[in-house]
């Protein structure tokens, strides 16, 4: 068993893991749809967004152990990590459930990093700037691709509304985690590196608020839960997810994959 | 593998021949003279009904396949050691199921619709590659179905590029080259873990192609003088190589490779023939294969139920966009 790096405490690092790990445990989780899809097409799809996601995942963790001044390489970072020391949204890492799940969480997710992306074209460090402009494109079709799904789901039949609606009530108690600011943002924002969270909410609430309204969805009220995964106290769920991912690397020492 | 849908037909009880009028016997003559002179069949050509059914059995088993072996190799997608490993099994199995698309499509040229061949398979009436039903239990098994089973799978494929029925032989071309990389992969992955890798990974590595070494010779189907619908295969440009042609060549290339990357065979019959220039290998257990194909392999019942399970499961989706789909349409109609 090889045990778990040691993640230094600077807020810019921080920053760039929350992204990085957002990216990461949600293309995990996308991952698990591969051939369990509901249509061929959609299996292709969802993994083809997974897919999207692990790369950009790649180049931020790349880009994180250089700026952790430790030397650690992507996978280090991926499998080598406590999961007090993993930064994604808790909203991230709940499981994949069913696909209207899947698809509103892909929405919120999707609208997120797509707005997060289109601010760090600005960023202060060209690496990230060079990352976001790759990224964006593809957040931009995973957007679009998980609204049209939400439409036809949420203005289907009864029971896709249904599901739907079940769906949202329990995604959107973790949604305020994704705009709140703390030390990390205020490091991020003086340094240039990229925007504070919040600044992402009114344009996402818009932008979520204009697919719900077509797809015939009420926007749940405002939660008073908060959920905690991007300062490292993540659901029970989390646990697991990193068992699985990270089992092999852990149970076979100096491996070469 | 994909031939294996002409091998198996005795246990699906084969077709009668039909009795013809003398204008079909018109029409199959020109026909045969079009094969002969090794033109191609396009969808809406005439062809006899025993050749639509032979390629309609044959690329819906082929697609069946490609998606049910997107089962065994998922497997491995959460677990898989780096990322860059996750990126390449993601891209690989999502190719699978991309395969599936093209060939279900070219079957659907032949009257069958998807829908239709999907029941097949759900319900057991429809076959797919019985190597599928061999489970993944280690990390290096990833890499032996891209090195062997993927390997094996494209010497059966390279010759259906030429297949007379024209759509399945042009699925064939772009299938075969996203193969090929399949089959790079799943070797580089085997190669890292023998030359760079440790003591237990070596180990993982051949106890991991141990297990796949046999399945594998038996994706080509059964020997020549016991596969007895070849030869109508062959007579109508479905099949262009034979089942021992194909395995020889498949153990003569393995061979090598495994020299290269350091690891045996479970074979003590193994051994250069000077005379023949070829491998000689020993005998294979086709009572395996007849038990894996009839539905007693290991993991049969898992397969199948993952896919039925994956279609249920779906199928509040399907009706969901089809609702949506109408009330689209009845609002650009208004």
């Amino acid at each position: 068993m090889i045990s778990s790096i040691k993640i230094p405490a600077a807020p810019e690092l921080s920053y760039l893991l929350r992204l990085a790990d957002t990216c990461l445990i949600s293309g995990q989780r996308l991952g698990e749809w591969c051939g369990h899809g509901p249509i061929l097409e959609e299996d292709i799809a969802l993994s083809n967004l997974a897919l999207d996601l692990i790369g950009q995942s790649r180049a931020l963790l790349t880009l994180a152990g250089e700026r952790s001044g430790q030397g650690y390489d992507e996978d280090q970072l991926a499998f080598l990590r406590d999961e007090v020391d993993y930064r994604n949204p808790t909203l991230a890492e709940l499981p994949r459930g069913d696909f209207a799940f899947t698809v509103l969480r892909n929405l919120m997710l999707s609208t997120w990093l797509k707005l997060m992306w289109e601010r760090l074209r600005d960023s202060s460090d060209a690496e990230l700037t060079a990352i976001a402009g790759k990224a964006l494109k593809e957040a931009r079709y995973h957007q679009q691709h998980a609204a049209d799904w939400a439409v036809r789901l949420g203005d289907g039949t009864e029971e896709s509304h249904r599901r739907c609606e079940t769906a949202l009530a329990t995604l959107w108690l973790y949604t305020p985690e994704l705009f709140e600011d703390d030390s990390v943002d205020a490091a991020a924002t003086a340094a240039g590196l990229g925007p504070a969270w919040s600044q992402l909410q009114e344009p996402w609430l818009a932008e979520i608020g204009e697919v719900l309204g077509e797809a015939k969805l009420a926007v749940p009220p405002a939660p008073t839960f908060r959920s905690t995964g991007k300062r490292g106290l993540h659901s029970e769920h989390m646990g697991y997810l990193l068992a699985e991912m990270q089992y092999l690397q852990r149970a076979y020492p100096g491996g070469a994959w | 593998m994909y031939t294996q849908a002409m091998d198996t037909l005795r246990e699906e009880g084969g077709d009668k021949p039909p009795l013809r009028t003398a204008e079909e016997a018109q029409l199959q003559q020109r026909f045969d003279n079009r094969i002969d002179a090794g033109e191609f069949i396009e969808a809406k050509d005439w062809m006899p009904e025993n050749y639509r059914k032979t390629l309609l059995r044959q690329i819906s088993q082929h697609a069946h396949s490609e998606i049910v072996g997107m089962l065994p190799e998922g497997n491995w997608i959460t677990r898989a050691p780096t990322l860059k490993r996750k990126a390449i099994l993601l891209a690989k199995v999502q190719d699978e199921g991309g395969h599936g698309l093209y060939l279900y499509a070219a079957a659907e040229t032949l009257g069958t619709s998807r829908d239709q061949m999907l029941d097949a398979l759900h319900t057991g009436k429809a076959k797919y590659s019985s190597i599928f039903n061999y489970p993944t239990l280690t990390w290096a098994d990833v890499g032996a179905i891209g090195w062997l089973v993927d390997g094996a799978a494209i010497m059966n494929q390279v010759p259906i590029c030429r297949c007379s029925y024209a759509p399945y032989a042009r699925a064939m071309v772009r299938i075969c080259r996203e193969e090929s990389f399949h089959q790079r992969q799943g070797y580089d992955s085997l190669l890292v873990m023998m030359k760079e890798g440790t003591e237990a990974q070596r180990a993982m590595v051949q106890e991991a192609v141990n297990r796949w070494w046999w399945p594998c010779l038996m994706m080509f189907g059964p020997p020549d003088d016991q596969s007895p619908n070849s030869a109508q295969g062959m007579r109508w440009g479905i099949k262009r190589v034979s089942n021992d042609t194909l395995r020889q060549k498949f153990v003569d290339a393995a061979m090598q490779q495994a020299e290269v990357l350091g690891v045996s065979f479970p074979d003590p019959d193994l051994r250069w023939n000077e005379a023949t220039g070829h491998w000689d290998y020993g005998k294979i257990d086709w009572s395996e294969f007849w038990r894996v194909v009839g539905g007693e392999g290991p993991c049969n019942r898992e397969r199948l139920a993952a896919r039925v399970k994956a279609w249920e499961e779906g199928k509040w989706v399907r009706e969901a966009a089809l609702a949506h789909a109408r009330k689209s349409d009845l609002k650009e109609a208004a």
